[in-house]
């Protein structure tokens, strides 16, 4: 159908001979595909620099003298390359002690999350008992409740039990449960193994916790991995929890300590003056990097995320 | 253990369930159940933290519907953020996907580049804004002035700091990539193949099948951007704390700064739950238009 009306068109506009119809169609055809392609492949050029220039002027401003920062037309390289806006950066508030902070409450939660979420994600997979859909059903409305109606409350009792400007009220919570989707997206993936590994288990005398911790876990890499992950990326950029619990300066994580040494000014050239922008550039370049590394080697984790939790429907 | 030989099979499966358990149940309870109900009754209190709460009756959700400008600038501010930049995400990102179905050649790379920017931290993504979006010397400004145009003070003027806002949202569009992708990509081809010998055209086959068929997924990302848009918190606390007056003071930084910088953790807790109904509502709102304009494969009945 739609051949004969391109054909009778092709025929009204250029009228080619009629023996030889069917190639002109063809190459016709094959014209506008090419234009097609070449269009589409220029906007994803056009999107992919727009994207990107962002990052690409963050890291150049990060190494280029003050003056220069605001420099137009933009260079991408300036003439003088100042790597020490870094050191300069890092030397003025404490840099290394809030990476620290920061890596310490990353690997609480993610002990927390893996150990919690993966306990109770088996036991909604794997066994059977009294009340287990209404429970389930309990964990997946958890994830309605916006942290933000609870954060008051879990203040106030953290406040009362003396955890204020610690570490404890950011890790501790995930030690019990580990959030309502981790669970699901580990049960997801707890259900694609074959029970048989767990008869087998079974018979050789295995209990059900060390069934978890010996078959289930194991086997279950690809899931954990996706779950330490996506835990990396929430907790490194997490920044209101920190910036509720933490009020000694030697608590602070990377991204408030950031914050407060953006905000106040800073001794240097005799005088107390604000950072500068190509300063500011080295630390959000600092507070960049972690997260997008990560994202360009595990991307199949991410990918495979989306797959598992099964966001389809 | 020995005591456990005694119990029935199921009786055991029953006991180790509910031990798996606890700790879920707990967190529950703790974390959750007790916070949500404790911040409900603090919301008829009058609390400043350091002497008791105190009970005032419906005074804080009284001082809400009428007496708090500020309140509800937050909301509006917040709603009119929410309204552009959701939408943005919805369909920028969708056509983003669409392009990258096309069966393009090297697909990872793009994919890697158009989701970048949606990893990079909340504060990273502010400072590099408030960097670019400078009113006189940033580079966008700088660009648009080389072309003739006069460009906006963003940050520094009422009327264009929430365009910024939602210029930020907008460059990390790419999070919805993946989900759409796998959406995309999911879509049986036998459904084109049939559509095609019906004498459907590329544009019938996206409107009949490609659309219906992913429906799911950008209902999906049409609802937790809305969640996510009504939680603004980090950009904005960063970039203009609420400025210049109050002409970007988004929700949560106006119940941040009741509860940790006035003390008002009664008038806090009622706007949290204020929030959590605003957000309910959208939700099953939602939930409820998805039942005639989203279709599921498979739920028909």
């Amino acid at each position: 159908m739609s051949d004969s009306g391109s054909a009778q068109a092709g025929g009204a506009l250029a009228q080619p001979p009629p023996e030889m119809g069917g190639a002109w169609i063809r190459r016709q055809e094959l014209g506008q595909r090419l234009l097609g392609r070449t269009f589409l492949y220029l906007a994803l050029a056009v999107l992919t620099i727009v994207l990107v220039a962002p990052l690409v002027w963050m890291v150049s401003a990060s190494f280029k003298p003050e003056g220069f920062v605001f420099e137009y037309p933009p260079r991408l390289i300036a003439e003088q390359i100042q790597w020490w806006n870094y050191v300069d950066a890092w030397n003025q508030f404490p840099f290394w002690r809030s990476l620290l902070n920061t890596m310490t409450i990353v690997i609480g939660v993610e002990a927390g999350r893996l150990l919690s979420a993966s306990l109770t994600a088996y036991v909604f997979a794997r066994l059977r008992f009294p009340g287990r859909n209404a429970l389930f059903l309990l964990v997946l409305s958890t994830m309605m409740i916006p942290y933000h109606v609870v954060l008051i409350p879990q203040y106030l009792l953290f406040r009362n039990l003396g955890w204020l400007d610690s570490f404890r009220p950011l890790i501790v919570p995930h030690f019990f449960g580990g959030g309502a989707f981790f669970i699901f997206l580990l049960r997801q993936f707890f259900m694609t193994i074959p029970r048989d590994y767990d008869d087998a288990a079974r018979i050789d005398g295995a209990g059900t916790f060390a069934i978890l911790w010996r078959i289930i876990l194991p086997m279950s890499k690809p899931a954990l991995a996706t779950v330490a992950i996506f835990t990396f990326m929430a907790e490194w950029n997490d920044f209101l929890a920190p910036l509720i619990y933490l009020n000694s300066q030697e608590k602070y994580t990377l991204a408030i300590a950031i914050r407060q040494w953006q905000q106040v000014a800073v001794w240097g050239a005799g005088a107390y003056v604000p950072p500068t922008w190509n300063a500011i550039m080295a630390m959000a370049t600092v507070l960049t990097i972690p997260p997008v590394v990560l994202f360009f080697f595990t991307q199949r984790y991410f990918i495979q995320g989306v797959v598992i939790s099964g966001i389809k429907g | 253990m020995f005591w456990k030989r005694d119990l029935t099979l199921q009786a055991r499966e029953t006991l180790d369930a509910y031990i798996g358990l606890l700790p879920f149940l707990l967190g529950f309870v703790i974390f959750t159940a007790g916070p949500l109900i404790y911040s409900f009754y603090l919301s008829f209190t009058r609390y400043d933290i350091l002497s008791a709460p105190r009970w005032s009756g419906f005074e804080n959700y009284a001082r809400m519907a009428s007496g708090d400008e500020t309140l509800w600038q937050s909301l509006r501010v917040t709603v009119i953020y929410t309204m552009v930049a959701v939408p943005v995400q919805v369909i920028v990102g969708y056509a983003m996907a669409l392009l990258l179905n096309l069966k393009v050649k090297g697909l990872s790379f793009w994919r890697t580049a158009f989701y970048m920017p949606a990893v990079v931290p909340a504060m990273a993504v502010a400072y590099v804004f408030s960097w670019m979006l400078q009113s006189d010397v940033g580079l966008l400004n700088q660009s648009l002035r080389a072309i003739g145009l006069p460009g906006p003070k963003w940050f520094g003027d009422p009327n264009w700091v929430l365009a910024a806002f939602i210029l930020m949202s907008a460059w990390a569009v790419g999070g919805t990539l993946l989900l759409y992708l796998s959406a995309l990509q999911g879509v049986p081809t036998e459904l084109y193949d049939a559509s095609k010998v019906d004498g459907a055209n590329a544009w019938r086959r996206f409107l009949n099948v490609t659309l219906p068929m992913t429906s799911p997924v950008i209902f999906f990302v049409f609802l937790t951007g809305m969640i996510g848009t009504f939680q603004v918190f980090t950009v904005a606390f960063v970039t203009t704390n609420g400025g210049p007056g109050e002409a970007s003071l988004f929700y949560l930084l106006y119940l941040y700064r009741t509860g940790w910088e006035y003390l008002q953790m009664g008038y806090a807790a009622a706007m949290a739950w204020l929030l959590f109904v605003i957000l309910l509502v959208i939700t099953l709102l939602s939930l409820r238009i998805s039942r005639t304009t989203v279709f599921y494969e498979g739920a028909q009945e």
